[in-house]
């Protein structure tokens, strides 16, 4: 087994030889601007454009005409939001989100609302899900888009997608998910979903950084977004710029695999996720956040009780994991995502998130419960609030100095 | 963010963890912090009725390594000190032992408070005014 062991697969993910392996030539040789018509290059990049396309069409139910290439799941948000909010001024200028999304969906309203739309954030349960009811609750007449995240890139839970597209569809109001680690984890498929709009990215499915995609739908209803980059047109004037041949090559790889290997994968990565939960819920005062049952295969998030995360992972040095903690952030708060679940800040600090992945092996997480269990005890047998509970003082009765 | 040497060694050896009695009168407690900052240290001396010199210091920490390092090195900081002298650790020394980055200064901040704290406790127990401290951190 090689050291340091990488569970931190939310955040990013390796390449997949394969996948590198076909992207290769689209460096070298086979170079060209996929919109040069007057010659072989542009020709065998377009192509193999195309082809790719097609790859990641298939994986989500989609037509390959669907797909604009952006650079990542961060892009293709901001230009759901962005580009929807200006394409359909007309119709209406109400956005609904959740707490819960990422930072790109979140601060993509943000920057609308001082444009002058009214944003409403739907706030989630214990278990970090949101119920369709809610969202019913929320729509107006002048509500435009639907936007809620499939799989939580902290928790891992799964959001009902299908129902709140059903909903949406009722409704004549445009639904956008983001499906960042989703795509390729469990099957999505956008016509059964009713989705229109639909963020992903190749680096959370071993493919390489610097590429992603929206899906945008065309039929019934045709969904457009306004370009947030002037320049050539590309992308059915959705998104200018040179594509990227050799990372779409990439992605579509990358999804292709996923098609083909995800059902397999997810059963043997539910398996050691649900083993290495398993036995760290053992020590006492671990808790799960998040729903456990609806939840991606690959994603476990616990709290250790009286325990900091940053200094948790101190102890696991040789484990990439991360941590809702304070400390692991640049704004010293915990996250807001664990915030979110009406989790004290004290247990979000003490959280950290295992992300598996297609090249973990048992042996690894055998070696995670190991060192996680160790370094449990040991930060325990040094930290006063264990001290504390263990004496059955409340520590909510202790006048704390905030500082 | 790398940790320096001193930091990982005091966070993987860390020096007097542990509880002193502090229904004594001549342990002095410090106990500062919040669980919900994510920091909590506590920090006991115990004082030399004769000498007046510090004999022992345990701390407990809930925290990050730089928090943990902070007060393992505050304690053996305190052993063999008059609390004249113990007064005179500033946060600023631990920084520079420690070569803490200055996202974790409030660890040094927070141990020299846990010194502060636990003196005046044990001040308070020999019936003596609480010492009002002339650096403002917050």
């Amino acid at each position: 087994m090689k050291l340091p062991v990488y569970l931190d697969n939310n955040a990013t993910t390796q390449v997949d030889p394969r996948v590198f392996e076909v992207m290769i030539p689209y460096f070298l040789h086979d170079f060209g601007n996929a919109a040069s018509k007057s010659h072989p290059f542009g020709w065998k990049a377009e192509e193999a454009v195309d082809y790719a396309r097609e790859q990641i069409a298939t994986l989500i139910g989609a037509n390959e005409k669907e797909i604009i290439f952006t650079s990542g799941a961060t892009e293709s948000n901001n230009l759901a939001i962005k580009g929807v909010y200006e394409m359909y001024a007309a119709k209406g200028n109400h956005f609904i989100t959740v707490t819960t999304e990422h930072k790109a969906v979140l601060d993509a309203c943000k920057h609308l609302e001082k444009l002058g739309a009214e944003i409403t954030y739907l706030p989630v349960g214990s278990d970090g899900l949101l119920k369709v009811e809610q969202v019913a609750e929320a729509i107006k007449p002048n509500t435009v888009l639907v936007s809620v995240m499939y799989g939580n890139n902290e928790l891992g839970v799964i959001q009902p997608i299908r129902e709140i597209g059903k909903l949406c569809k009722e409704k004549g109001v445009l639904f956008h998910t983001d499906a960042t680690q989703t795509v390729g984890k469990i099957p999505v498929d956008v016509l059964a979903d009713n989705i229109d709009l639909m963020s992903f990215t190749a680096h959370k499915m071993y493919g390489p950084k610097g590429i992603g995609a929206l899906y945008v739908r065309r039929k019934n209803p045709r969904v457009k977004v306004t370009a947030q980059m002037d320049g050539g047109g590309h992308e059915r004037g959705m998104r200018s710029g040179t594509l990227n041949v050799p990372g779409i090559v990439g992605l579509g790889k990358a999804c292709e695999l996923a098609r083909l290997e995800m059902d397999a994968e997810a059963i043997r990565l539910s398996a050691l996720r649900d083993k290495l939960e398993k036995a760290l819920l053992n020590l006492e005062e671990s808790y799960v956040n998040g729903s456990a049952e609806h939840r991606l295969p690959h994603t476990a998030n616990i709290s250790f009780k009286y325990v900091e995360g940053e200094g948790l992972m101190m102890g696991i040095k040789d484990i990439a994991v991360s941590s809702g903690s304070a400390c692991t952030s640049a704004s010293l708060e915990p996250s807001y995502v664990l915030k979110s679940l009406g989790l004290d800040d004290e247990l979000a600090h003490s959280s950290l998130r295992f992300g598996l992945g297609r090249f973990t092996t048992e042996e690894e997480v055998d070696y995670t419960i190991n060192c996680v269990t160790e370094a449990v005890n040991k930060l325990r047998d040094m930290s006063p609030l264990w001290e504390m509970f263990k004496e059955g003082i409340d520590l909510k009765s202790i006048e704390w100095t905030e500082h | 963010m790398a940790y320096s040497d001193k930091v990982v060694d005091h966070y993987t050896n860390p020096r007097n963890i542990g509880t002193l009695d502090k229904s004594k009168n001549t342990v002095g407690t410090g106990l500062v912090g919040a669980p919900e900052c994510g920091d909590v240290m506590r920090l006991q001396i115990e004082v030399n009725d004769e000498t007046g010199v510090i004999q022992d210091a345990k701390f407990k920490t809930f925290g990050c390594g730089s928090a943990i390092a902070s007060s393992s090195l505050a304690t053996e900081w305190l052993k063999g000190k008059t609390i004249d002298q113990a007064l005179e650790i500033d946060n600023m020394d631990i920084v520079e032992e420690l070569a803490l980055p200055p996202v974790k200064i409030h660890c040094s901040v927070l141990a020299e408070d846990a010194i502060r704290m636990a003196i005046n406790d044990y001040r308070a127990k020999q019936g003596l005014e609480p010492l009002i401290s002339e650096k403002v951190h917050h």
